[in-house]
């Protein structure tokens, strides 16, 4: 098998005026997990969708295990697992003929159909409800069988947008545990996500992409090095307090005023917590709101682009979205 | 990360074409899929009972052909006209499919381009010839008879059913063309209706005014409702079953390349 598993190579796609893809560029070693990171509109299903052959690009070229997706499709789908933003199971079928549905079309010999259903089955916990219609089932029930379905015919390498989206903390961690378990089987992934916290998790590289454009990559630790790995938000009663409070808290992290809000990238969480609790208790600087929390998304896209990673209608809307409805 | 270069792969195997496995995997599921939804197997069975019953009773007084009974004249169209709103059906599946990403799915899977639209046409024939049979016997008891002989009747029925097929393709490119299944039922009923309607299912199209008896006398429901008449009253039927062949023929022969074509650049 060769090294990379995945390769996108200046990757150029326009809906009409919209560019939804302004030329990207990435690759996916075998056996790792990519996060494309990304907020709605950012064109990170347009390229999941042109890398699994149900889109074509405009310009530039991309290959799953050395094959040309827009030369070979056919062959590029016998390797590729996909599950998309919504999960695309029958629900007038029960999970097991779901599974069997995938089996038959992928061409997997009956018995082995069978005998990969209930493998299948059983590792996604589905098993007790394997004879039950998928419409009566939970959200996370349905994206664990969506998962399933993808993976019937062993593709090496998979792709999975947006996997968890919708899904309460509950099913997805679960979810999240699954797709643990499949790589560390070897699988090699590709995973969009708006979840910092899950690309954190799940990936070992990140791409971040904005406006159909790579802005940021590296590692998960290299993200948050640039970054800072905490955030500590501090609100005033005043914009004066604000502003007399933020030259005081440079030294600690870099600092952001926005009116009576300040908000600081720190390193160190806690002792930042603390020497900034101590600082501006020096200048009896009375804070009304005081959290330490993870950075988001927004706070990357923040960083890195001095815009917040707003909701914008247009790219993966104008892509695919509207079609479907999610449930 | 820039443009990575790939060593040439242990190639995977070029697929084989399974279009015919496939399509049946396909009618399979779709078949499955109507016992398993009590909405379409109400419209499959009780639609076709009340149409035989209504058109028999509440029109059938009213309405006076010349020289035969109404009923017998009545039921080709019945049939025709029921499998022809019936054939709405394959366009609102394939609008579902495409909304709940069923189709993206089977897009993504090494399998025959082509099977997801003949799979789909090819169960809903199979429920059209389960709708033509339960409407037989209810015509049959109603007081339909048959003026040729067995023969000549399914030869009609064949019509009935082949005239549903090709009916499916068009629906198929209305439901890959739309956003949702009830867009594509909305989209697909002011076509449907005149076609229905404004023909020879019900009435003698002699007794409509002149402007509409050019079209009503050669659109398709009216030509293939003329040509089983022929096969179940008596009488020529040669040139009224050549050109219901015609149209059947043309329509699946137009509407198919297109709706494969539409399938595959769907997004």
């Amino acid at each position: 098998m060769p090294d990379v598993a995945i390769s996108a190579d200046g990757l150029v796609k326009c809906f009409g005026s919209v560019e939804a893809l302004r030329g990207i560029s990435f690759h996916v070693d075998t056996g790792t997990v990519l996060g494309l990171l990304g907020p709605n509109g950012a064109g990170k299903t347009t390229a999941v969708r042109i890398l699994t052959t149900l889109l074509h690009a405009d310009r530039g070229e991309a290959r799953v295990l050395g094959v040309d997706v827009a030369a070979e499709p056919a062959r590029v789908r016998g390797i590729i697992g996909l599950a998309g933003q919504y999960a695309a199971i029958d629900e007038n079928l029960t999970a097991r003929e779901n599974l069997r549905l995938v089996g038959r079309l992928t061409h997997l010999p009956y018995r082995q159909t069978r005998a990969r259903g209930d493998e299948l089955l059983e590792r996604f916990e589905l098993t007790d409800a394997a004879d039950r219609l998928a419409r009566t089932f939970s959200g996370g029930m349905r994206r664990r069988l969506d998962l399933a379905a993808a993976l019937v015919h062993n593709p090496p390498v998979l792709f999975l947008d947006e996997p968890t989206s919708g899904l309460d903390p509950y099913g997805r961690t679960e979810l999240w545990r699954v797709i643990e378990e499949l790589v560390d089987g070897g699988t090699t992934l590709l995973l969009t996500t708006q979840y910092l916290e899950e690309a954190d998790r799940l990936a070992n590289n990140i791409v971040v992409i904005d406006h159909g454009q790579i802005i940021a990559e590296g590692t998960s630790a290299e993200l948050k090095a640039q970054l800072g790995a905490t955030v500590i938000e501090v609100g005033f009663a005043t914009n004066q307090a604000a502003a007399a409070a933020a030259s005081r808290l440079a030294p600690i992290g870099s600092v952001d005023v926005d009116g009576q809000e300040l908000r600081m990238n720190v390193a160190n969480g806690a002792s930042a917590m603390l020497e900034t609790v101590r600082a501006l208790d020096a200048d009896h600087l009375e804070p009304v709101t005081m959290v330490l929390r993870e950075p988001t998304l927004d706070d990357v896209f923040l960083s890195l682009t001095g815009h917040a990673a707003e909701e914008e209608a247009a790219d993966d809307a104008a892509a695919a979205a509207p079609r479907r409805r999610g449930r | 990360m820039s443009a990575a270069t790939v060593a040439a792969p242990a190639a995977p195997p070029r697929p084989r074409t399974h279009a015919v496995a496939d399509a049946v995997t396909v009618a399979w599921r779709n078949v499955l899929t109507v016992r398993r939804n009590p909405r379409l197997l109400v419209f499959a069975t009780v639609q076709p009972i009340v149409f035989v019953l209504m058109f028999r009773y509440v029109f059938g007084g009213a309405i006076k052909v010349p020289g035969v009974p109404y009923v017998d004249f009545l039921m080709p169209g019945v049939f025709v006209q029921t499998v022809t709103f019936g054939s709405l059906q394959t366009g609102i599946g394939l609008a579902d499919d495409l909304q709940k990403g069923l189709i993206d799915r089977f897009r993504s899977l090494p399998m025959a381009r082509s099977a997801v639209l003949v799979g789909r046409t090819l169960a809903d024939l199979l429920r059209n010839v389960f709708v033509v049979l339960l409407m037989c016997a209810m015509g049959f008891l109603v007081g339909w008879s048959v003026h040729t002989n067995v023969i000549a009747m399914i030869a009609g029925l064949g019509l009935v059913l082949a005239f549903a097929y090709s009916l499916s393709w068009i629906f198929a490119i209305v439901g890959l063309s739309s956003p949702d299944s009830e867009t594509a039922q909305a989209a697909s009923f002011p076509v449907l209706a005149p076609l229905v309607f404004a023909s020879s299912a019900f009435v003698p199209v002699n007794t409509m005014p002149g402007w509409l008896q050019a079209f009503a006398r050669n659109q398709p429901v009216s030509v293939v409702v003329n040509a089983v008449r022929a096969l179940t009253l008596g009488g020529p039927t040669s040139s009224a079953v050549l050109k219901a062949i015609a149209w059947i023929v043309a329509i699946v022969a137009v509407c198919a390349p297109l709706a494969v074509a539409r399938y595959r650049r769907v997004v």
